[in-house]
């Protein structure tokens, strides 16, 4: 039988500290749409979508009443469009079939307007990232991520090269929202293939015809819970994100093996993040600051962050039969109220947030910058994050705002869970030379490990 | 539909007269079998647990949940239904 102690702690966790379930996502592949009519294409992707994810939606709000867990997104993923529009000269058509499939099966997001040139491009792969700026601006519910990288192939600077200017140009179509566009428009190296989270969802070709994913959150548990171990040495604040991490596990392999058992989809993993919103109470930085540190971005933050999200794995591994996709702890800025305080203040720069980047789940996340930012510029930056993921053998990525017409102190407000930027500033000196080189940045000496 | 569904049904708020009778009473018209109840005080807040079989077919979880949600209303306290296997995976392995 359950102790009382158990389910009024497990009631704390969900009505005071934000325990929740952020997405189930439902992986589906599109590679069986592929035609050289793209009229068709457009026809099969939306038919495929719409009778695959059909229950989605209902099924999510069915486990959420039930067991009373809020699940904060239901989301689609889908082949990377570039696979599927080989044939066909317009791939935003695809754009366009994947948001309305989006819009009748009443998701909130649907990812995959994806392609994977951590080598080279296809002429397919190359349409398709030149059409992000115009598929983001003339969609609701699309996102949409590239991988310019990975530890075996090394990082194609071209592709980097062309992802700094799309996602200036994707600013710019998008400029009466801030450059909304960019918030779905994420840089990778080492891209997983089964991530849930967006706005880098996609459904890998080597995932099978669907898969429910879950992706879970609960930075707020942590944060109460380190609460009781205030002064204590470190073993006991890695030991208790573990005991804490478990526990949130626990409820998003639940809550995934009841979506895939309803749905009639094989379960595909559970994402193990610590994913903030801009609630209060439900920020990554809170535990940083928890652990010690005045504000996060000070020095400690890099320790602090490492030790947090070792532990998270380490909890949750144990409670999920399968773990996947991004796992660690997520540091979007906009959406982190402790880090868009800690960003205003000044101490949490675009440098430390790189450091930060090295030992936490993805990478430079959800980040306003000045609407003039030259493109060679976001694209050294993407530079650099990818060179972290490839060196280190991680998932990392660049998910930046040239918010038009902003400067440095201005903010920027996206709204729901995407939150609030504080515009940042990024070096003045001039990378465009680097960038102009082109060409391939050799995959490092331990990528050769047969 | 044979499987024995459980429910915990929390309730929590202020004290007062006639808490248990209306709710059981509510639980008696879905033919709801109590198993297990247990009511304590925590920091001056009134709360109790009942741990329920809602197998019958005369128990849709939605209208039961909804029920009580209203009687809940009436009585000023909180009530949530919840299917006992999240607090099962969260605290038993």
């Amino acid at each position: 039988m359950i102790h009382t102690s158990e389910i009024l702690e497990t009631l704390r966790m969900i009505d005071h500290q934000k325990l929740d379930v952020r997405t189930i996502t439902m992986g589906i592949s599109l590679l069986s749409c592929v035609t050289d009519d793209e009229h068709v294409l457009a026809v099969r992707v939306y038919d495929m979508i719409a009778r695959r994810a059909e229950r989605l939606v209902e099924v999510g709000r069915a486990i959420e009443s039930e067991f009373g867990i809020p699940i904060v997104n239901k989301r689609i993923s889908v082949t990377p469009a570039a696979l599927i529009t080989g044939a066909i000269r317009n791939p935003v058509i695809v754009a366009r079939a994947l948001d309305r499939a989006a819009d009748t099966t009443g998701v909130d997001f649907i990812g995959g307007y994806s392609a994977l040139v951590q080598k080279d491009m296809t002429q397919a792969d190359e349409r398709l990232i030149r059409s992000i700026p115009e598929a983001l601006a003339t969609t609701r519910f699309l996102c949409s991520s590239i991988n310019v990288g990975s530890t075996r192939s090394g990082i194609n600077m071209n592709a980097v090269r062309l992802m700094g200017e799309v996602i200036l140009q994707t600013a710019e179509r998008t400029a009466e929202q801030s450059g909304l566009g960019c918030a779905k428009l994420v840089v990778f190296c080492n891209a997983v293939e089964d991530n849930p989270f967006m706005a880098g969802a996609f459904h890998g070709p080597g995932e099978g015809d669907c898969a429910v994913s879950v992706g879970v959150s609960g930075p707020g548990v942590v944060k109460a819970a380190l609460e009781h171990v205030k002064d204590k040495p470190f073993d006991e604040v890695a030991e208790t994100v573990k005991r804490t991490a478990f526990h949130i596990t626990r409820v998003g392999q639940l809550v995934a093996l009841e979506a895939s058992r309803r749905l009639d989809a094989p379960f595909g993993i559970v994402d193990l993040s610590l994913a903030p919103t801009p609630a209060v109470g439900d920020s990554v930085a809170a535990i940083l600051e928890e652990m010690g540190l005045e504000t996060c971005g000070t020095h400690g933050t890099t320790a602090a962050l490492a030790l947090l999200n070792d532990a998270v794995k380490k909890g949750g591994v144990m409670a999920s039969s399968h773990v996947g996709g991004l796992s660690g702890a997520f540091i979007p800025l906009s959406e982190d109220i402790g880090m868009i305080r800690a960003a205003e203040k000044g101490t949490l720069c675009l440098d430390k947030l790189e450091a930060m980047t090295c030992v936490c789940s993805v990478g430079l996340d959800m980040i306003a910058i000045p609407g003039d930012t030259p493109a060679e510029t976001i694209a050294a930056i993407i530079a650099d994050e990818a060179a972290i993921g490839m060196v280190n053998n991680k998932t990392t990525a660049v998910r930046v705002i040239p918010a038009p017409g902003t400067k440095v102190g201005d903010s920027v407000e996206f709204g729901g869970l995407l939150g609030r930027a504080p515009v940042i500033p990024v070096h003045k000196e001039s990378a465009e030379a680097f960038i102009r080189r082109g060409g391939r940045i050799p995959a490092p000496l331990h990528s050769l490990k047969n | 539909m044979n499987e024995q569904k459980k429910a915990v049904i929390s309730i929590l708020g202020a004290d007062r007269k006639g808490i248990i009778a209306q709710v059981t009473r509510i639980l008696y018209d879905y033919d709801v079998n109590i198993l297990d109840i247990s009511q304590t005080i925590v920091s001056g807040l009134f709360s109790m647990i009942l741990i329920a079989d809602i197998s019958s077919e005369h128990c849709p979880f939605e209208a039961l949940k909804n029920s009580l949600a209203e009687e809940g209303q009436r009585l000023n306290v909180q009530i949530r239904v919840q299917r006992s296997e999240i607090f099962e995976a969260m605290h038993q392995i």
